[in-house]
């Protein structure tokens, strides 16, 4: 194909992603360096005969028009949004590790500062669903692949359903079914034995409940992509395994597991990717007190009367490079295999 | 034609039937019971007193006279209008699906029929614009948006959408091209087509199946997002998933959660028809990504 065609055929995507993902993304990074411009205040004297002279300090409405006309951006600010508390908190990072006797009790401290709360759940999240979608996918897998023919379909059919289904309804499906007078909610305390259990007044249990809902939602991803993975399955292998005399449990082992690995990498690829933006679950189980994301952060900023942008902008920097450094790995390796086929 | 080996010991075929069970529960329990819940009165759904009334209805006879009541849809799509965010949601789908599938359709096909090596890294960076959150970008969109007077209308979210689903559509048709022999357009060209006739005449007809996954999973990431429909779109011109959002701010401390349970079911119908009729393109639109890679 020609340069000129491919470009032509190229324009509308590559036009729609460089206005709408490429250049807000420039601005994000400046909005993150610029602080919108303080109001220009003077002060005037008013002195009246009988009273004598005040001073009043009032906004210059000219000269704040003007200076934020001379530098739209605002004014430059460099790093300094990233470092304050509601960020990196560089400061407070610094004393809390000065001042602690322990790695459990700075850690303790770091947890305190809004952007480390919202990042400890984010990574918990994400290094606690991930493999478990991958795991419960792959025994759902494995489940079906034995079933019979009819079944399959129907055991399909309803698994698709918390995978397609929007998250935000997803989270509140389920929320409404742990609130306390809900019927899971009810059975909990039963077991419990305590009826005044509730899953909202609990951090840990918050944290669990959130976790339940993102290992419900992508196991069927997983699982479907597992199991047209096992319809591949090379019979003969498995028949020499059991020749060999391989338990069951070894031919999932030696057999099935690495016939599917390259799936598997799949599976974890996206899985990090989607967890790691992990949001509509804390709306929808109204958690924000218990868990907070970093996605939910930036949208918590930008929300509201008061539209924080340049803070919004930091998170945002700061969970675009948190996903880089997650992707790293695979964006290196995707590169090793370019350059040993060129 | 399960050889001697293969048949399998009663216990495992209970422990495999039994998961199977439990995972089906797992799976459509939680929808069946909302949805029967929708037409029962707060205090049969959040029960107090005995879970069982969300299943008789108690509270609900007490109240109207049957078991059944359709007051949450009521006060959902009437009293609050929930009927204009669906109209909303629909329209925004509907021109997503088509922009999406027209973009991503040429850039793809392009992306497949090119051997130069800037394709690579236009995928590449794809991949990395699909690996962002969509919330990271919406910062960047305000300000342009405010001061141009673009925010709030549904054509700008629908063009982000749009944008944002490129990455996903691009990949995703990608590997349905690569899968389609490039002889079949070449042949076409030595007969004196030009790529586009080529593309149009033969390549298009022999896409569908692949255009309408797609389109299916442009319409799913229309359809469900929240993130920037909630920040780009202005109170009456919310869809679904922003305004049921809303409900609950205000429904929980109304006392009108049942209107925000019965906007909740509404909006997962068309989900659960769109798995009821296109549940194997689905599913080959999932693997498809898989097996490539």
């Amino acid at each position: 194909m020609r340069h000129s065609t491919f470009f032509w055929f190229f324009l509308p995507t590559g036009a729609a992603m460089l206005l709408f993902i490429a250049f807000p993304l420039v601005s994000v990074v400046l909005q993150s360096i610029y602080a919108p411009h303080p109001a220009v205040l003077i002060e005037v004297e008013n002195c009246t005969p009988l009273v004598g002279c005040t001073t009043e300090t009032t906004i210059d409405q000219d000269a704040t028009r003007e200076l934020r006309e001379r530098e739209p951006l605002g004014r430059f600010v460099g790093l300094e949004i990233f470092f304050d508390r509601g960020h990196l908190a560089i400061t407070e990072a610094r004393e809390a590790w000065s001042s602690s006797q322990s790695w459990g009790e700075y850690f303790d401290k770091l947890g305190n500062l809004p952007f480390y709360r919202a990042m400890a759940f984010t990574l918990t999240f994400t290094f606690v669903v991930s493999p478990l979608v991958i795991l419960l996918g792959l025994i759902i897998a494995l489940t079906v692949n034995a079933l019979n023919e009819r079944l399959r379909g129907l055991v399909i059919f309803f698994s698709l359903l918390p995978f397609v289904v929007t998250p935000l309804i997803g989270s509140l499906v389920l929320f409404w079914m742990i609130d306390s007078r809900g019927i899971l909610g009810s059975f909990i305390q039963f077991l419990a034995g305590d009826p005044s259990l509730s899953l909202k007044a609990s951090t840990g249990l918050m944290w669990v409940s959130i976790i339940v809902y993102g290992v419900w939602h992508a196991a069927p991803f997983a699982f479907v992509i597992f199991y047209a993975g096992l319809q591949t399955l090379p019979q003969d292998q498995v028949e020499a395994a059991q020749i060999d005399g391989a338990t069951r449990l070894q031919q999932v082992r030696y057999v099935i597991v690495p016939h599917l690995m390259p799936l598997v990498t799949f599976v974890a690829l996206i899985q990090l990717m989607d967890n790691f933006r992990v949001f509509e679950p804390i709306v929808g189980f109204n958690a924000q007190a218990h868990a907070q994301t970093l996605s939910w952060f930036i949208f918590n900023d930008l929300g509201g009367e008061t539209r924080q942008l340049s803070s919004a902008s930091a998170s945002s920097v700061l969970t675009i490079i948190g996903v880089a450094i997650l992707l790293s790995p695979v964006l290196v390796r995707t590169w090793r295999d370019f350059k040993g086929k060129v | 034609m399960a050889s001697a080996a293969q048949r399998k010991p009663l216990g495992l075929r209970i422990t495999i039937y039994g998961f199977a069970i439990i995972w089906l529960i797992a799976a459509a329990f939680p929808f069946i019971w909302t949805a029967w819940g929708s037409f029962k009165v707060e205090l049969d759904f959040f029960s107090i007193a005995d879970w069982t009334y969300a299943l008789t209805g108690e509270r609900t006879k007490a109240e109207y006279g049957s078991a059944f009541t359709e007051a949450g849809y009521r006060g959902a799509w009437i009293q609050e209008e929930f009927w204009r965010n669906v109209i909303n949601t629909f329209i925004v789908c509907f021109f997503v699906v088509c922009t999406s599938l027209t973009f991503g359709t040429l850039g793809g096909y392009a992306l497949s029929r090119s051997g130069h090596k800037y394709t690579f890294w236009l995928l590449i960076t794809a991949l990395i614009f699909r690996a962002m959150p969509p919330i990271t970008l919406v910062s960047g969109y305000l300000l342009p948006f405010f001061e141009w007077n673009l925010w709030g209308i549904l054509p700008t979210t629908i063009i982000v959408l749009v944008a944002i689903n490129q990455p996903f559509t691009l990949w995703m048709l990608h590997s349905f091209f690569q899968n389609i022999p490039k002889e079949l357009d070449e042949s076409a060209k030595v007969d004196g087509c030009t790529q586009f006739q080529a593309f149009r005449h033969v390549i298009i007809p022999v896409m569908w199946p692949g255009v309408i996954t797609t389109g299916l999973f442009s319409f799913l990431l229309a359809y469900n997002d929240f993130a920037v429909t909630a920040m780009l779109l202005s109170e009456e011109n919310r869809t679904m998933i922003p305004e049921i959002a809303a409900y609950l701010g205000t429904t929980y401390t109304e006392g009108n959660v049942m209107f925000a349970v019965a906007a909740v079911v509404s909006a997962t119908v068309p989900l659960f028809i769109l798995v009821m009729f296109f549940q194997r393109q689905i599913v080959s639109g999932l693997t498809a990504g898989a097996v490539k890679g």
